[in-house]
């Protein structure tokens, strides 16, 4: 049963449109990540399903009805903020009530539900604070606190994470995860950093400048990119571009070399070879360019190597413990499997 | 003044720097000038209370005389003064005028001040300039078409006629305007996904988080018309209606101003405002600064 739908979602501000045709069906108590760069409509998407934001064209669905008309309150959905929004002038307890309002529990099944979600949040302690009283990561706590007392269909979270600092990030996305798995409730969370993306969703959804780009799991959308953007997009360091011929007998990469593999094509094609710093490797594997080492990374277990090619600079990856020297002339290899290809025209991966 | 132990650090830096001052040796011309401009500013600032109160408790015989210790001091002034049913009465006009006033300015300013500041309306941007031109209007110049108002509707000489023109104020509006712009949006959206109507939002979500700007209207409007004079003088007729400042510019007979008594009164005046002050001030020194922030 879908739990959440958008059909052909649109938007426009004034005359502007900034979302152009949003398709996506949500599983009940799926997590599904939005990502995608600044101003590609990620927040607008999250508010429209929040009901905080007109929906211009096409249709929410949450539960089974379309809750387009709906008041946000009336939506069964609750929203965590980026800068959190707790009140600063109540206490964490009357913070984490306040998601209570609407509900008709009676008084003592509200206490024993507050205390419930502290209980998970680990935040029992903490009832009687301010807000002031209390660290980033705690304040992050009590909005999620105010907004699981709802126990709503959709939780909606846009870039909760992002005013944390970069330890307290990873552990809170961990506690986000383990919250998903034990309260099950359906997950839209809203996100420009592509690791919290792999990290917790079940499904990413993609986009850029108002378009989906690609919904898949984070191992499609990683091995199998719909495009030369999420190919990008998706994976730090970022993925190698070079330019590429597709003909009749095969692959031909601007350097020279010539690969078999399984993409072929009757004319001749432009096309993008996308290959992962971590696919490419200085030895083993079909050679695919070669050049002078320029900059060195060691990141420890690996170094990052930026070697000059003729098609451009190429970031490879190789050995923590005897890395190359810098302007040692080096082949980089991979194996033609791991390769990707996109159409240079359209930026679409060639099948 | 003094400055509560709980000012945000934020503001520290230039206090600190007005009162850590005297304690070191002046270190250069700069400075000298600088202490001593302060220091005339603190003199005529002080100077009239300082008057006020002495004379206040001078025998009339004496009140032209300009020295600040009276020769023979004497109560006699504040027995007469409180003892006098009139000043009674216009102590309690004033107190209930400048207490709705501040009420109903605090409410109608901030629901003005927020609905222009966080709802998109068509005509919006023309009301928040329509309301900001009358700030432009002097109080002298509207004194005619208030009384005018006031005789046709019957409100000359009544509580409401003296409080009515100002119940709001385009500068207490354009005040919580401009505070409620500091109050992120993300509460009050997150106040309607709570469930909570609009008017609930701005009541238990916004008004709490400008409370310093509350306290600040609350000061300016209370001292306001405390001290009001020219609209009272002009709306009031009978003695039981006067408010402090009119019924005191009236003491003494038709020879004779009673300075003494009009310093007496003066000098019990300042209780309440200095109350009201107290009570608020570790507000409005947060909202000064803040409200000089914004800009
Ligand atoms: N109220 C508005 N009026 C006009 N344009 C808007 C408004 N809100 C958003 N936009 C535009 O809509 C586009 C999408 O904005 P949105 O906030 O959804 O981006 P986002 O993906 O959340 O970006 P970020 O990662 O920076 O938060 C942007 O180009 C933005 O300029
Ligand atoms: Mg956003």
């Amino acid at each position: 049963m879908a739990n959440l739908a958008l059909r052909n979602l649109t938007k426009a501000f004034g005359n502007t449109e900034v979302l152009h045709g949003i398709n996506l069906e949500v599983a009940d108590g799926e997590f599904i990540v939005f990502v995608g760069p600044s101003g590609c409509g990620k927040s607008t998407t999250l508010r429209m399903i929040a009901g905080l934001e007109e929906v211009t064209s096409g249709e929410v669905i949450i539960g089974d009805k379309a809750v387009n008309n709906l008041e946000p309150k009336e939506r069964d959905i609750a929203m965590v903020f980026q800068n959190y929004a707790i009140y600063p002038h109540m206490s964490v307890k009357k913070n984490i009530a306040f998601g209570l309002r609407s509900s008709k529990l009676s008084k003592e099944e509200k206490e024993a539900r507050i205390l419930e979600v502290a209980g998970i949040l680990d935040m029992v302690p903490l009832l009687d604070r301010k807000p002031n009283a209390l660290s980033g990561g705690q304040r992050q706590r009590v909005a999620i606190g105010r907004a699981m007392v709802r126990d709503p269909a959709v939780f909606l979270f846009d870039e909760p994470l992002s005013n944390l600092d970069a330890q307290l990030r990873t552990q809170m996305r961990l506690e986000i995860k383990k919250l998903h798995q034990r309260v099950g409730n359906t997950i839209v969370f809203v996100t420009h950093d592509q690791v919290e993306a792999m990290t917790m969703a079940d499904r990413i959804v993609i986009m850029k400048d108002g378009h989906i780009q690609q919904i898949g799991t984070p191992a499609e959308v990683y091995h199998q990119p719909a495009n030369a953007f999420v190919a990008q997009f998706i994976g730090a360091p970022s993925m190698n571009m070079l330019p590429g011929t597709l003909n009749g007998k095969g692959l031909k990469l601007g350097a020279g070399s010539s690969l078999k593999t399984k993409w072929k094509s009757d004319s001749a094609l432009d096309v993008m070879v996308g290959v992962r710093p971590d696919d490419l490797t200085v030895g083993k594997g079909d050679p695919i360019v070669s050049g002078k080492v320029t900059v060195r990374e060691p990141l420890g277990p690996e170094t990052l190597i930026y070697v000059d090619t003729p098609s451009g600079e190429v970031i490879a990856k190789a050995s923590g413990r005897t890395p190359p020297e810098l302007g040692e002339k080096v082949v980089l290899s991979a194996d033609p499997a791991n390769l990707h290809v996109f159409d240079a025209k359209t930026g679409m991966a060639v099948q | 003044m003094t400055i509560a132990p709980d000012v945000p650090a934020g503001i520290r830096p230039t206090t600190d720097a007005a009162l850590a001052a005297p304690k070191g040796k002046p270190k250069n011309l700069g400075q000298i000038i600088r202490w001593l401009l302060l220091f005339a500013g603190g003199i005529l600032m002080i100077m009239p209370i300082v008057y006020m109160i002495s004379t206040s408790l001078k025998w009339p015989h004496e009140v032209y005389n300009v020295n600040l210790i009276p020769e023979e001091p004497t109560i006699e002034n504040y027995t007469y003064v409180l003892e006098d049913g009139r000043f009674y009465w216009w102590f309690v006009n004033s107190l209930i005028i400048a207490v709705i006033t501040t009420i109903c300015n605090l409410l109608f300013d901030s629901l003005v001040g927020y609905t222009l500041c966080k709802f998109r309306f068509p005509g919006r941007q023309l009301v928040f300039i329509a309301i900001l031109s009358t700030l432009m209007i002097p109080t002298e110049m509207l004194v005619i078409p208030w009384y005018l108002m006031s005789q046709s509707f019957g409100w000359l000489d009544t509580y409401w006629g003296i409080m009515f023109p100002g119940l709001m104020t385009a500068f207490g509006t354009f005040l919580m305007k401009q505070f409620f712009e500091s109050v992120p949006d993300d509460f009050i959206e997150a106040a309607r996904i709570d469930g909570l109507n609009e008017l609930e939002i701005w009541w238990k979500v916004a008004m709490p988080l400008v409370k310093p700007a509350l306290a600040a209207l609350a000061i300016f409007v209370f001292l306001g018309n405390w001290t009001a004079f020219l609209w009272p003088l002009i709306v009031t007729n009978s003695v039981d209606m006067y408010t402090i400042p009119v019924g005191l510019s009236g003491f003494g007979d038709e020879v004779d101003v009673a300075w003494e008594l009009i310093m007496t009164g003066a000098a019990i005046s300042t209780i309440p405002t200095l109350i009201v002050f107290l009570i608020f001030q570790r507000f409005i020194i947060r909202g000064v600064v803040m409200a000089g922030l914004k800009g």
